[in-house]
């Protein structure tokens, strides 16, 4: 049996975050899944390329990229509930206001992308859906998921917190300054960290600091 | 925001005119001049990154607005959020031809940072990554200690040498080394001490904070971890987090390319005596050992005393989640230092025995069981009894209990799916557990089909093909068991994992039914029966949740995995095992969990593996003519099954021939013959009525095709089908009806052809020598001499029947 080949990548890196909309399972005409919010960390070396044009092309193959892995997540999420019977994007147990939000039983998963498709290496996508939000971190293909998941869950809540995004009125457009902030300090160049509650307490209240609410 | 509230703002930002965006750049350019623009430059650079984000095209910015964003990305007086956004957008628009920023452009490492994100998304089109190693390397050392600059760049570092491994300079990574292990080993086990406003003045009076704690709240008792908690952190404790959390990529593509051989002769020298088995397992006792190798070394005792910090009992959730995560990373790092330094095998197996003893049958700790299972099977005959009962436990109890989890499931066939080269004994284990690693499949579909249609082959095994084979057609009625399961076992978790939107109580009396008792227990096996059991009674008990959404998706994907399932079967059957594969599909197409549509889906895949072992093997035809027979005499097959009633009597006229297999009697010839011109009249009477259903025009020229090429064989027959086809040649034709049209036509050509004997055995059972390519080429004997001969002949004879 052939043995796998060894990609080059095999740290706990990521490759890129990304927010997107996230339809109801069975809303046929809520438009189309948009990609809210992205950042790649570092691109993947272009081709030597002898046409024109070739840094425009790479930006395109890149942002289709990025669609298409939340196209995927939107689909895998919406599969997720049909199968649970649920038939709305409500996606938390009823919890009391005092405890923090757990999202430990909102709608997750974990699926890999073959090389190719879309992107040159293969990668592994690992997702969480919250309200009417897609949140997922692409990965290389060997990768400590239990981080990669336990970071996607705290980056969720820590958006959800400092933006706001439960309360009425709220997006995510035009705040990609916050959301940066978060990221440096959580996903430095989409470094996953290894934090400790108490050390994420800390790091909370230096973000409160900086960039009060 | 409402999502039409985001679309009407995301559509405004990609239909904005390129004139109205070259006056909004202007207006930027100014404000960014502005020395105290504040909120209306971050609002106005907000927008901007809006607009460059919301469409894939690219959007042309006015030169002077882009070297205005790169000025106040380096500029020292700039707020951090300005700095923030502009980092964004230009990594937003990379690459970007003519990019002016530059490393030597950023003074400090916050700067460093933020335009190391700019230069990395550029592609390396122009060296950039290596340009910002060696930067963040010169600022690293021109550093002092304190201060956030080791904290901000060594994420740079690790990205960089995750985009190029080895392209950092050897002697500066050398230094940088120490540091590293510096930061690991020897950071300070104080917690950090609040700064009070005046604390100069007050040193004295400050109250000592006392020692960090493990995550149960007990004193720490060894070097400060990631397990380490403290009511506040000091920077070099910070940097403990960061270095182990780069470490695995760091260990394996932060080394300078090269090196590699030199360290191949150190290793040889070391790997002797058992004083070097000492020396490289403590960081503390040899300070002498080459950077790289102390760096291990230090690596080894931080895994070392994770392993032991991860036995303690966290006080909170999020810690106990971190400690699962820590032994994972924990044993991957073993795993590569094992690798790179084989002295390192030998005491870290007693400590992963140890903790193979210590997570044992826990069901919380299955995730982190994986990499252990697969340090042990990497590393071979050293621990080979152990890792065969790792996969025992792995194969058998994990799956059937925690099959819900969508990580474990996914996580559990990946470790199939990439251990299979290294599986060894190991595999033995695997193939018979089949049906396990088929419930995750069941529940977890969507996800899980892409995975297995790469696994699959390598899960077929000549002794378990056919009941495999019928658990892949039974996993839709695996999923509905599996929810059965669900609701009747005591919950595990706050929120319900059972399809909420139904409440299938009929079924769930079945389940506890004794009557079903062993058709249930056999569906919901651990292990490979041996046998097979019919499942068919279950169909009409699970009825109900036929349509669950769970149970269609599980049906959607089963086609793609009989495929899968088929590609591996020529590689491990012999003939016995395709005449019973060939016999379970005639029986299954019949016999199918009625999910909507997917009858339809998997009788068109019967069909065509069908023949496709035909194909493979002819003489199949021959031995089971007596089961085809059986199938094809029936008229109900034709309705309900008529991609696999079709594929069989093509299959009849293809290979029921003696140059094919020479037990073939004349016999056999004609009562296929028989059967099947029953068949046709029967068929072509209920036409004639047209009552519903008809017949699909297929199905009749095949049926002609074949008992022409029958009786081609026995030339007897040649009258009979003859009379056959003038029949069909005379059927009525109404105006638009192409299907008689082409029924019509077909029996023309088959009349024809009949004219000539033995040019129509010829056509009809040219042999198997006809797939060679000499009879193509050789122009005296070629099939294209004798087809063109044929056609002028016919053209001949058409011409002169009346029209």
């Amino acid at each position: 049996m052939r043995p796998p080949a060894t990609s080059p990548c095999l740290g706990a890196m990521v490759h890129a975050f990304l927010i997107h909309t996230l339809r109801a399972p069975n809303d046929k005409d809520a438009g189309f899944c948009r990609v809210l919010y992205s950042c790649v960390f570092g691109a993947e070396k272009s081709p030597d390329d002898p046409r024109p044009n070739g840094a425009e092309r790479d930006r395109l193959l890149r942002k289709e990229q990025i669609l298409a892995v939340a196209r995927q997540v939107e689909s895998m999420c919406q599969l997720q509930q049909q199968a649970s019977g649920r038939s709305s994007v409500d996606l938390q147990p009823p919890s009391s206001s005092d405890e923090p939000m757990s999202l430990h039983d909102a709608p997750h998963g974990a699926f890999r992308l073959a090389a190719g498709d879309p992107f040159q290496e293969p990668r592994t996508v690992v997702w969480l859906g919250m309200f009417s939000l897609g949140f997922a971190l692409v990965l290389d293909a060997h990768e400590n998921l239990l981080l990669a998941e336990s970071t996607l869950r705290l980056l969720a809540r820590l958006l959800s917190d400092h933006l706001r995004l439960l309360a009425p009125g709220t997006s995510l457009l035009l705040r990609a300054d916050r959301i940066e902030a978060i990221l440096t300090r959580f996903l430095p160049h989409g470094q996953l960290l290894f934090l400790n509650d108490q050390f994420v307490q800390g790091l909370e209240k230096e973000l409160s600091t900086a960039w009060p609410l | 925001m409402s999502s039409t509230g985001m679309e009407r703002l995301l559509r405004q930002a990609r239909e904005i005119q390129d004139g109205e965006l070259s006056k909004f750049c202007a207006r930027i350019t100014k404000l960014l001049q502005q020395q105290d623009s504040g909120a209306e430059a971050v609002d106005a650079l907000q927008r901007l990154l809006l607009i460059l984000s919301a469409t894939k095209y690219r959007r042309k910015l006015e030169q002077p607005c882009m070297n205005l964003l790169q000025t106040t990305l380096c500029s020292t007086t700039a707020p951090p959020q300005l700095q923030l956004l502009c980092a964004a957008i230009l990594r937003e628009m990379a690459p970007v031809e003519g990019l002016a920023l530059t490393c030597e452009q950023a003074h400090n490492s916050h700067t460093l940072s933020l335009v190391a994100s700019v230069l990395l998304a550029q592609g390396d089109r122009q060296n950039e990554v290596g340009s910002v190693g060696r930067h963040a390397l010169q600022l690293l050392e021109a550093r002092p200690p304190e201060g956030p600059g080791p904290r901000l760049l060594l994420p740079v570092l690790s990205k960089v040498v995750s985009l190029s491994p080895g392209i950092l300079p050897e002697a500066q990574v050398d230094l940088l080394h120490r540091r590293l292990v510096g930061w690991l080993r020897y950071a300070s086990t104080q917690q950090g001490s609040a700064q009070l406003p005046g604390s100069g003045f007050s040193a004295a009076r400050t109250r000592q904070p006392g020692l960090v704690t493990e995550v149960d709240g007990s004193v720490a008792t060894d070097f400060f971890t990631v397990l380490s908690t403290s009511q506040r952190f000091t920077e070099d404790q910070r940097l403990n987090v960061l270095v182990f959390s780069m470490l695995r990529t760091w260990l394996l593509l932060g080394l300078p390319a090269g090196l590699t051989a030199v360290e191949a002769d150190d290793r040889s020298e070391l790997e002797g005596s058992t004083q070097s088995v000492l020396s490289a397992a403590s960081a503390t006792a040899s300070r002498l050992l080459p950077p790289q190798q102390q760096l291990r070394a230090g690596a080894f005792e931080y895994c070392q005393r994770i392993l032991e910090q991860s036995g303690r009992r966290a006080l909170r959730r999020a810690d106990s989640d971190l400690q699962k995560a820590c032994l994972v990373e924990a044993v991957l790092l073993l795993d590569l230092l094992c690798r790179q330094e084989p002295s390192f095998l030998y005491p870290t197996l007693p400590c992963l025995k140890a903790l193979l003893g210590r997570l044992g049958g826990d069901p919380k700790q299955a995730r982190t069981l994986l990499p252990v299972a697969r340090f042990l099977l990497s590393h071979g005959e050293a621990a080979a009894v152990d890792s065969e009962a790792v996969c025992r436990h792995l194969f058998t109890s994990v799956p059937a209990e925690l099959f819900p989890c969508p990580m474990l499931a996914f996580e559990l066939v990946q470790f199939c799916r990439d251990s299979l080269h290294i599986l060894g004994p190991g595999l033995g284990l695997l193939k018979p557990s089949f049906p396990n690693l088929l419930k995750l499949l069941a529940w977890h579909s969507p996800a899980l089909t892409s995975e297995f249609v790469v696994l699959l082959p390598s899960l077929v095994d000549a002794g378990t093909a056919v009941e495999l084979l019928h658990a892949l057609l039974d996993l839709p009625c695996l999923t509905a068991a599996l929810d059965l399961q669900l609701r009747l076992s005591p919950m595990t978790s706050e929120w319900p994992l059972w399809d909420i939107s139904l409440r299938p109580t009929s079924c769930l009396e079945g389940f506890r039914d004794p009557h079903f008792q062993p058709l249930f227990q056999f569906l919901l096996r651990s292990k490979a029966a041996g046998s097979t059991l019919r499942l068919a009674p279950l169909y009409r008990l699970l009825q109900p949740l036929a349509g669950c959404a769970r149970v269609f998706q599980c049906a959607q994907a089963v086609p793609t995995l009989l495929h899968a399932f088929f590609s591996a079967v020529p590689h491990v059957a012999d003939a016995a095992l395709m005449s019973q594969l060939a016999l379970a599909l005639l029986e299954r197409s019949g016999s199918l969990f009625p999910v909507p549509q997917y009858e339809d889906r998997v009788h068109r895949v019967l069909s065509t593996q069908l023949l496709g072992l035909c194909r493979l093997r002819p003489a199949l035809v021959v031995e089971l003519a007596r089961d085809l027979l059986g199938f094809a005499g029936s008229v109900s097959g034709i309705r309900s099954q008529e991609p696999m009633f079709t594929a069989v009597v093509w299959a009849a006229g293809e290979y029921l021939t003696v140059a094919h297999d020479r037990r073939c009697t004349v016999e056999q010839v004609t009562r296929f013959f028989e059967a099947l011109e029953a068949l046709l009249f029967e068929v072509t009477q209920s036409r004639r009525s047209a009552s519903p259903p008809q017949c699909q025009p297929q199905v009749i020229t095949v049926l002609m095709t074949t008992l022409t090429k029958l009786a081609s064989r026995s030339q007897d027959l040649i009258p009979r089908v003859s009379l056959l086809l003038s029949k069909l040649r005379t059927l009525p034709v109404g105006p638009g009806d192409e299907d008689t049209d082409a029924v019509r036509t077909r029996a023309t050509e088959l009349t024809n052809l009949l004219k000539m004997p033995s040019v129509a055995q010829f056509v009809f059972s040219p042999g198997p020598e006809a797939n060679s390519s000499r009879f193509h080429r050789d122009a005296t004997t070629a099939l294209p001499l004798a087809l063109r001969t044929v056609s002028q002949l016919v053209d001949r004879e058409t011409s002169l029947l009346p029209a």
